[in-house]
């Protein structure tokens, strides 16, 4: 067991995460609670594995990927921002929508064999630094190199410049943002909107790069409500997001690889030698969420941080409320 | 969704009916859509759906029979919702309740009949019970989000269920064998539950009809239920009035979970006799623990509502199957259905919240209270 290929490949898998978490995060930073996640990135998985294999194009896919997931978000900024309806109902019929959507399109699909994947490259300089480069920058997928670039931009975009104050006033206070001439709905259709194409690319990012194919619900295997929680455990900031992100993708890879070995760190390995022990590793991630969330409450408490004050809330205009 | 049933009589018959009815059309018009898409005549489609669930008494018992785990979760479902907790871990509810009861079933194989079946309903009830608990503790004392812990919760359940399956609870016949099919043992036949035979209905349809009406009674009649919904409609109103918040948080979840508990045993006793898993949660649950949500929300968040909604849940279920061998789609599209009622379901909640404005600047109008605070609270109280 190669710790360096672990999180070589971890950071790989916390890629697709990285997308979804930083999707969800522009959606509730604008004030919609987008609980659709899991359904919009399958939807994403099936349409760029399915165009991928039909044109042999993975980048068509991608896009394919992201304005379809896009499309079906914009079911629920229908839903919740214009009709003003419960932001969790509408959430998971989104969740039942896209699933069902993606099964019933998908069909068939798992037995496509291969398509051209997303390419894998190093980076020439970075790749040479000790001990990083081998992780984060050799032999790594595009996608990750873009989650690389993303991270920092959508920090830089919220906090630091002016589209991101408006995002974040419509957000936090909306009437007061519609009185300076913000429009909210439009806004919130739009955050909803680029939610759903990074969750269409993390999905895309799974069928076409991670690990290729689709499997029907277990491609995306509840990440998609991981991602949700890991919003929270953000704080909503980008940058916890991401390192959120990487360390669950590290997590999903050594559970896999934790299995291999006879010895583990000199002694006789348990998992190996009763394999229905992994059944326990497979429960780590999903248990690490509910820790993390237990932990992420409690310091939002502490520090009172909180989620954007008008998050879960329609605005209707004329109206007091938030 | 929890203002349904406050206006009037006339209006809640309108809104209890005639949205959801409003809600399933609409929805069976896009799948129509979708059908035609996938090249398929939508009538031919539909009408093989209809045979399917309700075209033989035979076919009728097994919509009653698919109807059950969904009536048992909805029930649930009602309470937690109604006091403003989202449950989402009816699948990890069910499959605990249902390897409890299983347990029970293969440990003490020398109980009476009645006995057995007594004991793994209330073990199911109460392992259902212990898997909300958990998510329920975890909102009131740590603030967790709930939709998120129960979703894990679900996923926890399942790993949990693959391994006693293959592991410990392995049929020891199986365990001989080289395929190792992860299922337990068969239950002994004096422990299932009566049938009418020939069909497949059993007395878990019967036992979910009369706790839907206790449900009934627990949520509108006692001062639990009453704590419950005032919890759910205002916790800071419910708090000041004495009510403690936290604990009728727990208990609304504990309850939710325990219903979808007592489904997961109700499936082993009444339908399957065994356990079995192929790795996921649907393959024991069927969903039930989802689809249980999408009823009760089409019942309006009520129990006497979730009977009528669970049956037609359960006839799209069993017509999806006949649909799907008649003229071969997938019956995924069933999920797809789904997801798109409760759309127009959740969506048709924006005219009953405009006429309810309307009321209220009405009422305004004729004793001349204050509007401010009370059509504020209206709208903020609406989504939580």
């Amino acid at each position: 067991m190669d710790w360096i290929v672990i999180l070589q490949a971890g950071v790989a898998s916390g890629t697709v995460l990285l997308f979804a978490t930083l999707g969800e995060i522009f959606a509730e930073r604008s004030g919609v609670l987008n609980l659709g996640v899991e359904g919009m990135m399958l939807m994403g998985a099936m349409s760029a594995f399915s165009v991928a294999v039909k044109t042999g194009n993975p980048w068509l896919g991608v896009l394919v990927a992201m304005l379809a997931a896009g499309l079906l978000s914009q079911v629920h900024a229908f839903i919740t921002v214009t009709l003003q309806a419960d932001q969790v109902v509408s959430g998971l019929a989104l969740t039942f929508l896209g699933t069902g959507l993606s099964l019933v399109l998908g069909e068939g699909l798992s037995k496509a064999g291969t398509v051209a994947l997303l390419p894998a490259f190093s980076i020439p300089l970075l790749s040479r630094i000790p001990l990083l480069g081998p992780i984060f920058f050799t032999d790594q997928n595009v996608m990750v190199y873009l989650g690389y670039l993303l991270t920092p931009l959508a920090w830089y975009y919220i906090n630091h410049t002016r589209p991101g104050m408006h995002l974040r006033a419509v957000g936090e206070h909306p009437a007061a943002a519609d009185t300076l001439g913000i429009s909210v709905y439009r806004l919130r259709y739009f955050y909803v909107f680029v939610g759903g194409t990074l969750a269409g690319l993390a999905g895309a990012t799974i069928s076409l790069a991670i690990s290729p194919g689709w499997f029907s619900e277990l491609t995306t295997a509840g990440q998609g409500w991981i991602a949700v929680g890991l919003v929270i455990f953000a704080q909503w900031d980008p940058v916890r997001g991401a390192i959120g992100s990487y360390v669950f993708g590290a997590l999903r890879r050594l559970i896999l690889d934790i299995q291999g070995p006879q010895t583990l760190l000199w002694f006789a390995n348990p998992f190996y030698y009763n394999p229905y022990w992994g059944f326990f590793l497979q429960m780590l991630p999903y248990a690490f969420t509910v820790i993390v969330l237990v932990l992420g409450s409690r310091e939002a408490v502490r520090k009172r941080l909180g989620a954007p004050a008008a998050l879960g809330l329609p605005y209707i205009r004329g109206e007091r409320g938030l | 969704m929890k203002k349904f049933f406050q206006s009037g009589w006339t209006s809640r018959l309108s809104y209890g009916l005639l949205l959801p009815l409003l809600a399933t059309l609409l929805a069976l018009g896009v799948g129509a859509v979708m059908l035609l898409l996938l090249d398929v005549n939508p009538v031919t489609a539909y009408k093989a759906m209809w045979e399917g669930a309700f075209g033989t008494p035979n076919a009728l018992a097994e919509t009653l029979v698919k109807s059950t785990p969904l009536m048992l979760v909805g029930i649930g479902i009602c309470i937690s919702f109604r006091g403003n907790v989202i449950n989402i871990g009816g699948e990890g509810q069910m499959i605990v309740g249902a390897i409890l009861a299983t347990w029970l079933g293969l440990t003490f194989t020398d109980w009476p009949g009645w006995l057995m079946i007594a004991m793994a309903l209330l073990l199911g009830f109460l392992g259902g019970a212990l898997w909300g608990g958990i998510p329920g503790y975890l909102k009131a004392y740590f603030g967790v989000n709930e939709i998120l812990s129960t979703v894990m919760m679900n996923a926890i359940a399942v790993q949990l269920m693959n391994y006693l399956l293959r592991g410990p609870m392995i049929d020891p016949s199986q365990a001989q064998l080289a395929s190792k099919i992860p299922q337990t043992a068969r239950l002994p036949e004096a422990f299932r539950l009566p049938r009418w035979v020939p069909t497949r209905l059993h007395l878990g349809f019967l036992l979910a009809l009369v706790l839907a009406v206790v449900v009934y009674f627990l949520l509108w009649r006692t001062t639990l239920g009453y704590r419950i919904r005032a919890v759910g409609q205002n916790a800071f109103a419910a708090r000041y009035a004495g009510i403690n918040v936290k604990r009728q948080v727990v208990l609304a979840l504990l309850l939710s979970g325990a219903f979808a508990g007592l489904a997961g045993a109700v499936q082993v006793y009444g339908v399957n006799y065994r356990m079995i898993t192929d790795g996921s949660a649907s393959g024991f649950t069927g969903s039930a623990g989802f689809n249980g949500i999408v009823a009760a929300l089409f019942g309006q968040l009520h129990p006497l509502g979730t009977i009528p909604a669970s049956i037609f849940f359960g006839a799209l279920l069993v017509g999806a199957n006949k649909m799907q061998r008649v003229v071969q789609v997938p019956s995924a599209l069933i999920t797809a259905l789904n997801g798109l009622v409760v759309v127009f379901v959740v969506s048709s909640d924006y005219w009953r919240r405009k006429k309810e404005r309307q009321r209220l600047a009405q009422l305004v109008e004729q004793s001349e209270i204050l509007p401010d605070d009370d059509i504020g609270s209206h709208t903020a109280e609406g989504t939580a």
